[in-house]
């Protein structure tokens, strides 16, 4: 590092009130009439050691278009086309009662993988509240994606044991007009969530 | 395959578990972090393009949009956001929130605390950082308030800082404190930092900053994670 290097800010808790600035109406609909690509819903709760639901998370959402490009400048691949229709990003405060989060948004997909070949289609959340005092980072993968999720390189560095808390399934939703995939997120435990250091 | 980003310098931040933080007993991973090679799914994230919703701006004493001027003492809070090699980083989104100036915060969970609302202040904004990777915000200072962690607990008066920076494994939620505050010794959310980092959360007083006859100013530069160093 150069002479000038200096340490990370550390991080802090969300604390209670951050509804305030940071999930406003209508941020966890990632879609517009022009957005391409299949649409989803993603939902799920979010649960603490005692599995009682964490009433006060933030739920951060980051995800490639329906091609698989990210909107974002060091994915400057010019052979994938980008959806200017997509920011891929959305953010949720779970719900107050329930812990519930959700967000309406396409299906990814899939994307390159450095050491080669693609990675699985999947979403990337990033989970905060009161009582943690660093992000957590976990992924979302489909329970419909078999194939690609059997070849994807950081579904499979997971423990074998913890895998499936990573697989979003396929549910039924009456409130919902499209696919609906479940994926609740779980602290402590031996069914915890596999979260990443990233 | 070497990483894109430098390690997350886990020394340098509080750990999940910090039992005096009592809601960090059930809300902590027990397992191992799992490591990741980083992908564009990591190296990529909304700081650049996303675009906040929410009509707020930088200046919270007139942002309420009431006509009336937030009251507490007038501050400006400014600084850079840096990466470990100092160079500057643009475009990052800054939003912040906190209590007004007798430490009540503008949210419905708030109601313990019996001190008074402030119709002309809500407490949040945004900006962007410049090219020069500078934020300011114009503010007053919050107050300290007391919370519910242990008999007695009070917060230091803090600011809340949201930052979308260059990619997902830049993200960072942290709270920037004010000089010599007496709470700090007593809170263990700020005490939750090993300790050769608790200064990185404390402005400075910045008399360069300090606008005559109008606002107090408080320097405070945030460093994100740097590129990993290329061999």
């Amino acid at each position: 590092m150069s002479s000038t290097a200096r340490g990370q800010t550390p991080s802090q808790t969300v604390g209670p009130y951050f509804t305030m600035r940071l999930s406003g109406e209508g941020e966890n609909v990632l879609t517009t009439p022009e957005t391409v690509g299949e649409r989803i819903r993603v939902e799920g709760r979010v649960f603490d050691g005692d599995r009682r639901h964490i009433e006060d998370a933030l739920v951060e959402l980051w995800q490639a278009d329906s091609s698989g490009r990210y909107h974002h400048p060091a994915d400057d691949r010019t052979d994938v086309p980008l959806d200017p229709a997509f920011s891929g990003f959305g953010r949720c405060a779970s719900d107050f009662q329930t812990g519930a989060y959700s967000f309406l948004t396409i299906r990814p997909g899939p994307v390159p993988h450095p050491n080669g070949g693609m990675q699985a289609p999947h979403l990337s959340l990033t989970i905060q509240a009161r009582g943690m005092l660093n992000p957590t980072f976990t992924r979302v993968y489909f329970a419909d994606e078999e194939a690609a999720n059997a070849a994807d390189p950081v579904l499979q560095s997971v423990p074998l044991a913890r895998r499936s808390t990573l697989i979003a399934e396929r549910v039924e939703n009456t409130d919902s007009s499209v696919p609906t995939y479940r994926f609740d997120i779980r602290y402590q435990g031996d069914d915890e969530t596999a979260f990443f250091d990233v | 395959m070497t990483q894109i980003y430098a390690p997350r310098a886990h020394e340098d931040h509080p750990p999940f578990l910090y039992s005096d933080y009592k809601s960090t007993v059930k809300r902590s991973p027990s397992h191992d972090l799992i490591s990741i090679v980083q992908t564009l799914t990591e190296t990529t994230g909304p700081g650049p393009a996303w675009v906040d919703l929410s009509d707020d701006d930088a200046d919270l004493t007139t942002n309420a949009g009431t006509g009336g001027e937030a009251i507490g003492q007038r501050s400006i809070i400014t600084g850079r956001v840096l990466d470990e090699d100092g160079n500057p980083l643009p475009d990052t989104l800054v939003e912040i929130w906190q209590a007004n100036a007798c430490g009540r915060y503008m949210h419905w969970r708030e109601t313990a605390f019996p001190a008074p609302l402030d119709p002309n202040f809500l407490g949040v904004g945004q900006c962007r950082t410049t090219d020069d990777g500078e934020y300011r915000f114009l503010t007053v200072k919050p107050g300290p308030y007391p919370w519910g962690n242990h008999p007695n607990a009070w917060r230091p008066a803090h600011i809340h800082f949201s930052l979308l920076g260059p990619s997902i494994a830049t993200r960072l939620v942290t709270q920037m404190y004010f000089p010599d505050d007496p709470l700090f010794a007593l809170d263990p959310i700020f005490q939750s930092v090993p300790e050769h980092g608790r200064d990185r959360l404390i402005a400075t007083y910045d008399h360069s900053v300090t606008v005559e006859n109008w606002a107090l100013g408080y320097r405070w530069d945030i460093v994100l994670r740097g590129m990993a160093v290329t061999a």
